[in-house]
């Protein structure tokens, strides 16, 4: 049921996070990106199979894992996507910030001009 | 811009926070950290720092610019295997060695542990760029 | 044969650097470098004509069939001796004919780059490797071309040419693909060795067809031939090398070197002789009309580029024989007529032939070379040309449609000879101003050496050029030996009463010249209906639907971005659900534990907070509580590196969200209702379909977990107990070293961005 549930979270982040990016305005642009990046997270993290037996570490002592573990490869492959999904919000940040600076709006709808 | 309160233990904080972040590095390969964690964990350091000074000082704290610390972070993990080249192996295959330093207190290191500082490196110098920008645009009245 | 290909590629890299301490002397160390390989592959001739193919191999991608393969033959030695001595030729030309250029050495650098290029298309073993440098060799033409860069008719030959020989090339990478898999090999010396086994293959037609059209459009034959005599703005050492002698003729070599493999069949023997028949009264016709000396020579030249490609579709031993011959004589000729027309230019600044004459008496040097050349290039006897001319013929004799167009065709090069390379030095008076004089040694070299080689050619003919016609001949016939006997005299042969005749209505049409020009400015505008137009038409249709599809796609609204992305998403993702008809079966099945349930409530509590929240403390406020409670669900599914990750991601994110947005001035939505609640529609629609996607992919399993690999090994050969951390330091290092990457712009930028910033403040 875990799956269902989380699918339904997802949704639901994805959601709330496509209608911020829709509004016209710079803050809740950003906000909506954050909720989108957590929902790819959880996607990721969902789709390759929850469980709740031990983290991925080969406990001291011996040298394969006796007790089954978690697939490490999906959470590797999120914990990059945490960092990058930082940096990119954090840049797209410092470009809104520099857009509005220029263009004396928040307003994207206002903000046209600047890909011309 | 912060209280006194905050100012007073971020002095103490900031050291600590610094150990901890190079101690998550270190120990990542064994235990959870890493180059990711240690490196973000810096960067709060820093950050704190910043809040309860101001950009100059933290800047001076820094000491080098966060381009240099981006590119040497780069620099270092792209390095980090050029040697295993040298060898003929295929780019990133892992070398390894171990450290005696006594008989029984020995330290593996090994082009991973490179790399992750490498990783650290950067982590830390793109989060200290943006985050340091963005209060730049905050000082000026808009 | 890997290094002799390498080192124009090594020499193109380090001129820059030479230039800089010898300045423009560097050009002559430069041409050491084609001279040398000249030597060298002069050194190799012994052997490649006694049957020998020397082969050189080594892997390079092995994964794609691609090994750096090189093999010498006949043919290829052929065209490698022609591209290695002309390419010494044309660079030390250029170190006079750019003298005082600032940009020389960009262009002898670019010269040595399509030399390589150009030695690594007929040397290459390879299919594959054949066709990368049959585009670099597009690649560094279009850089020669386009080398007046300030002039717009540089720039537009030059693309043109890029896209027509480019396009060309697209086609040839299909055909060489379809060619490689159907005789189930790569290797030229393979596919040689299976011997017309692909004529009855299935998919013959459409390889033949695939390479005729990359073919056809490099060596500019019919209706592919308008970019060659627009190309003639490039500077004249590239035209005489790339366009004349050289390039032009990679699709020659093409179609010879797979005459072997696809040749001799009915479709062959068709196409081959029609369009180069076409080709052939269409360069003769267009030649009429022209009065500039280099256009009128590239228009000559894409008619010998059709005699070329008829003679191989024609296919007797005896017409690949001329083909081979012709193809010497001709590259001797032009590339010399080219550089005097060079030489005229360079020192008259005068480039109409109506206007050129009495030359001879300030360049006797380089009008002798001339008349020379010109005499090879109509066929007079005891000229190259001639040679060439009477194995032409004697290879047509007995096909009637093929022979008129031969004979107008060498006509008309009579008239050109006369025109270009004799005309200008006669009795007369140019209109130019100030006193032509000779040309410098460094640009006489060239037309002399290739003078000597057309009187050679005349003289000896079997002596000059026998040995190496018969092995390339040899090589065109897969192996057969062909006997060739190059006579400078026949005595009167059908081919010789050929040759008088049209020897005669050449002098003749030359006495009628005037009348010629007049009919032939006559005819001038039908060259506006030409392929040209249709290209011209092409790329401006091009350039509108780009127009129309950018302002349809990109209106510049980011709220409309957003829509079209989620309902293009919603929408193939709906289709494919419902073509398949599955729904998710839900066969993992994890039990929902209360802290879950708990987790997942206050995650879409907070993610409804946030789109509802009024200021923006509260809304980055429901973010964080999201991103605690993510990092929370990591924690309770074996995820504790996540789970850190996420926390120090999600106190840094605070800070930076509450620091920016204290700068922004407002946090409502903009729209009314009607817009608000088409948005919730589309955000709903998305939030659906990932719910369902994230459903269906828990089903499907596409290859077998890896996971043990790690766990068993991460250990063993990572020297790591945190399995999280070793495969993204150690085996997956390279993703991580990309993703690492991708950070660094993103911090670059945003300093980037400031400092930006702080300039136009400090403008302003």
């Amino acid at each position: 049921m875990t799956e269902v549930f989380l699918s339904l979270v997802i949704g639901v982040l994805y959601a709330a996070g496509l209608y911020l990016m829709m509004c016209r305005n710079i803050a809740k642009f950003i906000i909506g990106l954050g909720l989108i990046g957590h929902g790819a997270n959880l996607l990721i993290f969902t789709a390759a199979g929850l469980s709740t037996q031990r983290a991925p570490i080969v406990p001291e002592g011996v040298t394969i894992p006796v007790v089954p573990i978690v697939d490490p490869l999906p959470q590797a492959l999120i914990l990059t996507a945490i960092v990058i999904g930082f940096g990119l919000t954090a840049f797209v940040l410092v470009l809104f910030l520099s857009a509005h600076e220029v263009e004396g709006t928040d307003d994207l709808e206002k903000m046209r001009s600047t890909d011309q | 811009m912060g209280s006194l309160i905050l100012r007073k233990a971020t002095r103490y904080l900031f050291p600590v926070i610094m150990m901890f972040s190079i101690y998550l590095l270190l120990r990542g390969h064994n235990e959870p950290g890493g180059g990711f964690v240690g490196g973000l964990a810096a960067a709060s350091a820093f950050i704190l720092n910043q809040l309860a000074f101001d950009v100059p000082s933290t800047k001076r704290l820094m000491n080098v610019d966060s381009l240099t610390l981006i590119g040497t972070g780069l620099l270092i993990a792209l390095g980090s295997s050029v040697f295993t080249m040298l060898d003929g192996q295929p780019y990133f295959s892992s070398h390894w060695a171990t450290l005696r330093i006594t008989s029984d207190w020995q330290l593996l290191i090994g082009t991973p542990l490179i790399f992750d500082i490498g990783v650290y490196l950067v982590v830390l110098g793109v989060t200290l760029a943006i985050l340091l920008s963005i209060s730049n645009f905050r000082k000026s009245p808009s | 044969m890997l290094y002799a290909v390498m080192s124009g590629f090594v020499a193109a890299a380090l001129l820059p650097l030479l230039h800089r301490f010898l300045g423009e002397r560097s050009s002559l160390v430069a041409a050491v470098v084609p001279l040398a390989l000249t030597v060298w592959f002069a050194t190799s001739f012994p052997r490649v004509a006694s049957g020998e193919v020397l082969v050189s191999q080594s892997s390079w991608l092995p994964e794609i069939h691609l090994e750096l393969g090189f093999r010498l033959d006949g043919l290829s030695l052929l065209f490698a001796l022609l591209i290695s001595a002309i390419g010494a030729l044309v660079i030390l030309y250029t170190s006079a004919y750019l003298h005082g250029n600032p940009r020389q050495h960009q262009f002898v650098s670019a010269t040595l780059m399509f030399m390589a290029s150009m030695l690594g298309v007929v040397l290459a073993d390879n299919l594959v490797l054949l066709f990368i440098f049959w585009e670099l060799t597009s690649f560094t033409s279009y850089l020669l071309i386009g080398f007046d860069h300030e002039k717009e008719e540089s720039r537009k030959a030059a693309l043109q040419a890029l896209l027509v020989t480019g396009l060309g090339g697209l086609f040839l990478l299909a055909g060489v693909l379809l060619l490689g898999t159907a005789a189930g090999s790569f290797s030229l010396s393979e596919i040689l060795r299976a011997d017309r086994a692909l004529a009855g293959h299935a998919d013959y037609p459409v390889i033949l067809g695939l390479i005729l059209v990359g073919a056809f459009s490099k060596s500019a034959q019919t209706p592919f031939h308008f970019w060659l005599p627009n190309a003639m703005q490039a500077p004249t050492p590239a035209s005489a090398y790339l366009h004349s002698s050289t390039m032009v003729k990679a699709g020659v070599y093409l179609l010879a070197r797979l005459n072997p493999v696809l040749g001799g069949t009915e479709a062959w023997i068709g196409w081959l002789t029609a369009v180069g028949v076409l080709t052939l009264l269409t360069g003769a016709l267009m030649a009429s009309a022209q009065v500039y000396l280099k256009r009128l020579l590239a228009y000559t030249t894409v008619a010998a580029l059709g005699f070329m490609v008829m003679l191989l579709g024609i296919g007797s031993e005896r017409a690949v024989q001329a083909a081979v011959v012709f193809l010497m004589a001709h590259a001797c000729y032009k590339a010399s007529l080219f550089l005097v027309a060079g030489i005229i230019t360079h020192e008259t600044g005068e480039a109409d032939v109506r206007r050129l004459g009495g030359l001879l008496r300030f360049m006797p040097v380089a009008g002798a070379c001339s008349v020379v050349a010109a005499v090879s290039m109509a066929g007079l006897p005891l000229s190259f040309g001639f040679v060439a001319k009477e194995l032409v013929y004697a290879s047509v004799l007995d096909r009637f449609l093929v022979f008129i167009p031969a004979v107008a065709a060498s006509l008309l090069f009579v008239v050109v000879a006369f025109q270009v390379g004799i005309k200008p030095f006669l009795p007369g008076s140019s209109d130019s101003s100030g006193t032509p004089h000779e040309a410098p040694p460094a640009m006489l070299a060239g037309p002399v050496i290739l003078g000597l080689a057309c009187l050679a050619g005349g003289f000896f003919p079997q002596a000059f050029a026998g040995a190496l016609a018969a092995s390339a001949a040899a090589a065109i016939q897969g192996g057969l030996v062909s006997e060739v006997d190059l006579q400078a005299w026949h005595g009167i042969t059908p081919e010789s009463v050929a040759s008088a005749l049209t020897l005669m209505l050449g002098v003749a049409a030359v006495f009628a010249t005037g009348h010629w020009v007049r009919i032939g400015s006559a005819m001038k505008p039908l060259a506006n209906f030409g392929p040209d137009r249709v290209y011209v038409a092409k790329l401006k249709g091009l350039n509108l639907l780009a127009v129309w599809q950018t302002r349809v796609l990109q209106s510049g609204s980011l709220r409309r971005y957003v829509a079209i992305i989620v309902l293009a998403m919603v929408g193939l993702f709906g289709l494919s659900v419902l073509r398949s008809g599955e729904l998710p079966i839900l066969n993992r099945n994890t039990p929902l534990t209360l802290p879950s349930l708990i987790l997942g409530l206050l995650i879409m509590l907070g993610a409804i907070g946030s789109m509802i929240a009024t200021s923006r403390i509260s809304a980055v406020a429901a973010l964080g509580v999201v991103g605690f409670c993510v990092s929370l669900i990591y924690v309770l599914h074996g995820a504790p590196d996540l789970a850190m990750t996420q926390l120090v991601v999600e106190a840094l994110g605070a800070v930076l969200l509450v620091s920016a947005f204290l700068n922004l001035p407002s946090f409502h939505d903009r729209k009314r209702w009607v817009g608000r609640f088409r948005d919730a529609v589309v955000a709903i629609l998305g939030g659906l379909a990932m719910t369902l996607m994230t459903l269906m992919a828990n089903d499907v399993q596409l290859a077998p977990s890896i996971a043990h690999y790690f766990a068993e090994t991460s250990v063993l050969l990572g020297h790591g107990r945190n399995i999280v951390n070793v495969i993204l330091v150690d085996f997956r290092a390279l993703d991580t070293l990309g993703e690492i990457t991708v950070l660094a712009i993103a911090g670059a930028s945003a300093v980037a961005l400031l400092k930006l910033r702080m300039a136009a403040k400090r403008r302003s």
